[in-house]
């Protein structure tokens, strides 16, 4: 039975199945689909083959190794004129990741506040922030980091104009100075002992973790309520500044003083880093602002009511049943935003800043004529950072998911 | 009920008394501030804090425009205008630099004698927009919005008629061609008919016909090249183009991505994630400085058009992100809905799934193209004049060096009225939309 069935099938088979029969198109969709991009594929290095044998050039990445020399002006690691290319790339990469870094911290604070308080009762302030993030969204982020470079540059006093008698001041308490050459701040000096001190804290930190488990294993066992602020602020601070006047003062802070045409010692963060720093702050608040908006307008009203007739107060109605729901819809279009960031990063090019496009995908390939080898390197970075970026939100999904059925 | 109260009570009320005005506090708008402003001690602070900040704008902007110098020469004569009018040091903007040069950051360096042309094709755009925008309007129009990119096309870049008229009769034969075959075979061989005829009909009549039927009727405009192109007519150029042709490419990117058939699958994954994973301003440069290797030896074409194709690409990949949130969003029973009711794939598509899909995408897909008109700023990076380039140019001669922030408020708000316009029409179209939950 089964080969009469066999054969009549094999014998029956015809060239229009392959077109007609579902059982057998989606195969021939596939393949021709496989076989023109295999196609175009093989145009495209082929191509490329012949272009580069005509220009002369072939594909390595041994520049890599030769001398850079050129200059960056923010390094984070020793690095000059005479170091390779791989460094100045490696330096360009770590600014990236410099001001990607700051600028999600800062664009949460700011997103955070401005989606709470565009929620507020509050007519005026509510106000103040819709027109804060609709100003911010619908104005190219270029715009708002060229135009801040220039009231960094423009707007601000010169460093002569600190000196005595002279219109400008410095801020808290002649601490920090805002210059049109940058922005001075104090740096700290890590003295002898200044190690053990760093021990301590990190160890008060990895206590307040533990309390605050062990606390909350105790509430879910007891029900008894540990007093997890008061304990945790404690252990913040105490251990931290004993150790500090035991050790007595390991660190101490550099100012920034005014000699000759310009400030000596302390930080200097350039006007370049500031601008990309708070355009990319600012413009990302905006977003993450609607965000939060809509993650705390998505938790239905009954929750907050129903949390209320149980008797929870408003603070641990927010903590315990609107936040952890508010989240699970907040925290990826949050993160795609940390990414959009980092991307964005790349507009560093506007201000001069020197980020990994500025060294390994400008000045290097300028220098070296690699065209090819330098945008595919820089793409590649860029591309494992959001797959790193992206995989990890992926597994926080997988973690947050309502678990259903 | 009364005369026993009358026992009990001390006190009845015997008249009504009459109706008083409610307390000054709880009426109108003292009621209101009290309310809105001044309900707790936060409020009250967030107000005082929020008026200090407002107030404190105001005190540094208003001035800025009060004192506004409209009519100038220069960055200097401005400073002379200024000086004689308020004093010298007096917080003012130059605005005449806008009126000096509103031209060049509009037009860029578009021939002056022609600016009718981009100003009609801008209005050809607006009227063919209507229709599609407003579904209202008679049917009909939509035939002109079709046939309308050829219009503008010409109109732009100026040439004989006849080479945007081949290109469009390729179209319109793919089409016929496509009518007729699939009366007679499948609906994916029939497509592949017309794009076969349409390939043919380009490669092989569109050259000869264009200079035979110029010579016969030369109808023709002044060609301008598209290095001649600036300012915000180039912004949106790339702005509407990329649009226009990254909405079907993202459905297709989409539909690709959630397909069972294992290669496209992959291919659309691969694609959509390569594309996301690297910014925008790596693409650009990747189409500046290495298309030309990927190309066969000798082949130059326009920066322009290759911006165009690489602000498509990048942003259809973001469209089929935000399609396939809506197509994931839908409910099983419509895709089994639509295999019950016999449909093929594209049928059960075009009917059922891509409907209730696009609609639930409309605030994300309008949101991507808000960003994509936002970032067509980019393109100032690798030499195409948009407005911020024109502002650079603008700054670099010696009549306005030293302008800032009158460019910067004078772009910044046209970019605000035509991205803040489309979210509000997204709103709107998104209440129209919505069926469930009135």
């Amino acid at each position: 039975m089964a080969s009469t069935v066999d054969a009549s099938s094999r014998q029956g088979f015809k060239l229009s199945q392959l077109i007609y029969d579902t059982r057998y198109r989606s195969l021939t969709i596939q393949a021709i689909a496989m076989a023109l991009l295999v196609l175009f594929l093989s145009w495209l290095v082929s191509n490329t083959v012949q272009n580069l044998s005509d220009l002369g050039k072939d594909f390595d990445f041994g520049f890599l190794g030769q001398r850079a020399g050129y200059d960056i002006n923010q390094t984070l690691i020793p690095y000059t004129s005479g170091s390779s290319h791989a460094r100045a790339a490696i330096v360009g990469i770590l600014n990236t990741l410099l001001v990607a870094f700051l600028g999600c911290i800062l664009a949460t604070i700011v997103g955070v506040i401005a989606g709470v308080l565009r929620l507020s009762k509050n007519w005026l302030v509510a106000r103040l922030m819709t027109v804060y993030v609709e100003g911010f969204r619908n104005v190219p982020l270029l715009l708002w980091i060229i135009a801040i470079f220039a009231m960094m540059t423009e707007a601000t006093p010169q460093p002569r104009d600190f000196r005595e008698g002279g219109t400008a001041s410095m801020w808290l308490w002649d601490s920090v100075a805002v210059s049109n050459r940058g922005v001075y701040i104090p740096a700290p000096v890590w003295g002898p002992g200044s190690t053990a001190l760093i021990i301590v804290f990190v160890l008060s930190i990895a206590a307040i973790i533990g309390f605050r488990r062990y606390a909350f294993r105790r509430q879910e066992a007891t029900g008894v309520l540990l007093p997890i602020l008061p304990v945790s602020l404690a252990l913040f601070f105490l251990p931290s500044i004993l150790a500090y006047f035991v050790l007595g003062g390991p660190v101490s802070l550099a100012y920034p003083e005014l000699g000759g045409f310009n400030f000596q010692g302390g930080l200097h963060m350039r006007n370049s880093l500031i601008a990309l720093w708070l355009a990319l702050s600012l413009y990302t608040g905006a977003f993450i602002a609607e965000i939060v908006r809509g993650g705390i307008l998505s938790v239905a009203k009954g929750q907050s009511e129903a949390a209320f007739a149980l008797g929870l107060r408003p603070s641990r109605t927010m903590n315990l049943v609107i936040l952890p729901q508010a989240m699970r819809v907040i925290i990826p279009p949050l993160i795609s935003q940390y990414l959009n960031l980092t991307k964005n990063s790349s507009l560093a090019i506007a201000v001069g800043y020197m980020d990994a496009r500025s060294t390994l995908g400008g000045i290097t390939i300028n220098q070296t004529g690699r065209e090819l080898e330098g945008m595919l390197l820089l793409g590649l970075f860029y591309l494992v950072l959001s797959l790193i970026i992206s995989g990890a939100m992926n597994v926080f999904n997988a973690r947050m998911k309502l678990k259903e059925r | 009920m009364s005369d026993t109260h009358a026992q009990t009570a001390r006190f009845v009320r015997e008249s009504m008394l009459p109706e008083r005005e409610p307390p000054l506090a709880e009426v109108g708008a003292v009621k209101w501030v009290r309310e809105n402003l001044f309900s707790g001690w936060l409020n009250i602070l967030l107000t005082v804090v929020s008026a200090v900040v407002i107030g404190w704008i105001l005190l540094h902007i208003v001035p800025w425009f009060w004192n506004s110098v409209w009519k100038a020469g220069s960055l200097s004569q401005c400073r002379e205008i200024r000086d004689e009018a308020f004093g010298p040091g007096a917080s003012s903007a130059c605005f005449a630099v806008i009126t000096d040069r509103w031209h060049q950051l509009v037009f860029g360096f578009y021939p002056q004698t022609l600016y009718w042309r981009p100003v009609t094709a801008l209005i050809v755009f607006l009227i063919a927009a209507s229709p599609v925008l407003f579904p209202r309007l008679p049917r009909q129009a939509l035939w002109f919005s079709a046939i309308s990119p050829f219009i503008m096309f010409w109109l732009l870049w100026g040439g004989s008629v006849w080479a945007p008229l081949s290109v469009l009769l390729g179209i319109v034969l793919a089409y016929v061609a496509f009518r007729i075959a699939s009366r007679f075979v499948s609906p994916v061989l029939a497509m592949l008919a017309g794009v076969a005829v349409a390939v043919l009909c380009w490669g092989l009549l569109a050259g000869p016909l264009t200079t035979d039927m110029s010579r016969i009727l030369p109808i023709r405009l002044r060609a301008v090249g598209s290095d001649d192109f600036g300012g915000f007519m180039l912004s949106f150029i790339i702005g509407v183009s990329a649009i226009i042709l990254s909405l079907p490419l993202g459905i297709l990117l989409a539909l690709g991505r959630q397909s069972d058939l294992f290669f496209i699958n992959k291919v659309s994954v691969a694609f959509i994630e390569l594309i996301r994973g690297v910014p925008l301003i790596v693409w650009l440069f990747t189409a500046s400085l290495l298309l030309n290797y990927f190309l066969p030896p000798g082949t130059n074409f326009d920066l322009m058009l290759r911006v165009i194709i690489m602000v498509t690409l990048f942003s259809a990949a973001y469209i089929a992100e935000v399609v396939r949130g809506g197509l994931a969003a839908l409910p099983k029973g419509q895709y089994e809905g639509a295999d019950s009711l016999g449909l093929d794939y594209w049928q059960s598509m075009r009917l059922i799934i891509l409907p209730q899909a696009l609609k639930i995408s409309i605030p994300g897909i309008v949101n991507t193209f808000i960003g994509l008109f936002k970032d067509t700023t980019l393109v100032v990076f690798i030499g195409l004049l948009d407005p911020i380039g024109l502002s650079n140019a603008i700054r670099a001669s010696t009549d306005w060096n030293g302008v800032y922030f009158e460019l910067f408020v004078f772009i910044g708000l046209m970019f605000f009225i035509c991205c803040f316009s489309m979210s509000r029409y997204s709103i709107a179209l998104e209440k129209k939309l919505q069926r469930e939950h009135r």
